[in-house]
């Protein structure tokens, strides 16, 4: 049922969405009848509602079609933040493919060789360890003198976040296949990479996308991050940073570009999510105990 | 030894031990002082208790580990040489299919690893479900199949590249009695046709006894060959599980695991 596996998947997206718009005009609405307290005690609310710190969900959605000067040209909110988002997009992409293409990689390196295995997860886990705003601007400056685009430098900082659940799932993955199916392309003289390539790399799908969509996620955040702290001229985290600086004039424009990276988010998680299907279609047709039941 | 002549023989298995992690605290000694020379073209069980090394002695046959002491000749070759040229097919108890190949994907696997044409190989394939009599199942996926299709699947593969020699570890344990009694005739009918060797590791007494020409039975660990007994019922067929002659014969393998028993 494919069409009402589309149909349910809208739905209960804007039934979300329209979830958060409540709590959050209802969490506004409280503080207003109560000074910002918790209703019937002198409990001060964790934040405070007043339209500068939480401004009408109405409102932000409406600045997304007030005019904003983008260079010489003037247009709406919207458009000048799929113009940032489409930038920010690539990076991310740029950086994902990388991620990948490493993580793999690694994992298969790790996979061949045990001596890797011990000699490399221990820095691969090291390397999660370092902040990624302490890691981001050497990247950029390192980039700049090596003559590398910024783009692509803000592509490495998504990669450094990507590669790393890539390669931890890719490895497990890697290793799934059981004896017995081991056995069998031994008995077939098959050769490690024969192996690696009719049985390793199959049976690792599973383990991967999962991965594959956090990791398509954290590329958005790692774009973001790259773009603030190279300070770039375009992109969503430019956006960000700037209305972030003009907070007190106009709260609504920061939230909405907030809105904005959210979406991108889910964006590239859905395309995971998009691909996962494609790929997987293979093994389906089973049916399954909870499609049943439901 | 039944006396057959070195060319004519699949298997020889000569003075082999088996010891697993030697030298270290869960060393296990799995086989101990193995002759064995199996004929080609001869369906061959090997029965004993649980843990006596029946498949480890498969696994030594298949090259898939290797003897401590002693060697294993294959088509008179070492039994290296014989896996590198794909001399046997081996179905494992659990069938092992590839969950995300079709049903005749996963019987061409052995063909593609050989470079056979797409063409050659869908012939083939096809020739094959014929032949474990699932006609129409190519084009499904291995788990919307049953556990006994699966397992017939499992066999077309391991023919699918006309082996000499099956290697088959309980391959029909899983099964319930209905499906396994029809997988035994099928097998036995696969068998005449193709004239292939088997070598057979089961649990089950009247299976091995129905099946093979003759019974290895193995001792309890460390396993050894304690005796073999030739069963000699002719063609089989439904009707021969009743039949007093093979009775007699169940009765002799019950008595030789038996006696495996006591003396070890
Ligand atoms: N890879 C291994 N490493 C260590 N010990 C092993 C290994 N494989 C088998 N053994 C040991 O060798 C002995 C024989 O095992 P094997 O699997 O051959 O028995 P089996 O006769 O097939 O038993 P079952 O009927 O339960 O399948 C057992 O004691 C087992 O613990
Ligand atoms: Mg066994």
């Amino acid at each position: 049922m494919k069409g009402g596996r589309t149909l349910r998947v809208v739905v209960t997206t804007i039934v979300a969405l329209l979830l958060v718009v409540a709590l959050w005009e209802g969490y506004k609405w409280m503080g207003g009848q109560t000074d910002d307290h918790w209703p019937g005690t002198s409990i001060e609310l964790p934040t405070s509602t007043d339209d500068l710190t939480m401004p009408h969900a109405t409102d932000i959605a409406g600045e997304l079609f007030e005019e904003v000067r983008d260079g010489r040209a003037r247009l709406p909110l919207y458009l000048f933040l799929l113009k940032k988002g489409w930038y920010t997009f690539q990076e991310a992409a740029i950086g994902f493919s990388f991620g990948l293409a490493i993580g793999l990689g690694l994992a298969i390196l790790m996979l061949r060789w045990r001596v890797a295995e011990r000699g490399l997860l221990p820095w691969i886990n090291v390397s999660q360890t370092v902040p990624l705003i302490a890691l981001a601007p050497i990247i950029v400056t390192w980039g700049r003198l090596n003559d590398i685009p910024d783009i692509l430098s803000i592509s490495l900082i998504a990669t450094y976040l990507t590669f790393f659940p890539v390669a931890v799932s890719a490895l497990r993955g890697l290793q799934s296949p059981d004896t017995a199916h081991l056995e069998l392309m031994r008995s077939y003289a098959a050769p490690w990479r024969t192996t690696l390539f009719k049985l390793r790399l199959p049976a690792a799908r599973a383990y991967l996308f999962p991965a594959l969509k956090l990791a398509a996620t954290l590329s958005v955040v790692g774009a973001i991050v790259g773009e603030i702290s190279i300070g770039t001229k375009t992109g969503l985290g430019r956006a960000i940073l700037e209305y972030a600086q003009r907070y007190a004039v106009s709260p609504e424009r920061l939230y909405a570009s907030v809105v904005g990276a959210a979406i991108l988010g889910l964006s590239v998680f859905g395309m995971v999510n998009l691909a996962e299907r494609l790929v997987m279609k293979r093994t389906e047709g089973v049916e399954r105990a909870d499609r049943v039941a439901a | 030894m039944s006396g057959y002549v070195e060319s004519e023989a699949a298997v020889v298995i000569d003075g082999v031990d088996k010891v697993f992690n030697a030298g270290s605290l869960d060393e296990v000694t799995a086989l101990s002082g193995i002759d064995l020379t199996i004929g080609a073209g001869e369906f061959v069980s090997l029965i004993g208790p649980s843990g006596c090394g029946k498949s480890t002695l498969l696994r030594l046959i298949g090259d898939l580990l290797t003897p401590s002491t002693g060697k294993v000749t294959v088509f008179g070759k070492p039994a290296h040489g014989a896996r590198l040229d794909q001399d046997y097919g081996m179905v494992f108890q659990h069938a092992g299919l590839f969950d995300w190949r079709r049903v005749a994907a996963n019987i061409e696997l052995p063909l593609e690893l050989r470079g056979w044409s797409r063409a050659d190989r869908a012939a083939r394939s096809a020739e094959m479900l014929d032949l474990v009599k699932l006609p129409d199942f190519g084009g499904h996926y291995p788990r919307q199949l049953s556990g006994g299709m699966q397992q017939r699947v499992s066999i077309a593969r391991a023919l699918s590249f006309q082996p000499k020699l099956l290697l088959m570890d309980e391959p029909f344990g899983a099964l319930d009695e209905m499906t396994r009694e029809h997988m035994q005739l099928e097998l036995l009918r696969i068998w005449r046709e193709t004239g292939t060797t088997v070598v057979f590791v089961t649990h089950s007494i009247p299976e091995s006894t129905f099946l093979s020409s003759r019974v290895v039975v193995l001792s309890p660990r460390p396993g050894r060959i304690n005796s073999i007994v030739d069963v000699d019922l002719g063609e089989r067929t439904d009707d021969t599980r009743e039949d007093p002659a093979f009775f007699a014969k169940a009765t002799e393998v019950r008595e030789a695991l038996r006696a495996d028993e006591v003396g070890a």
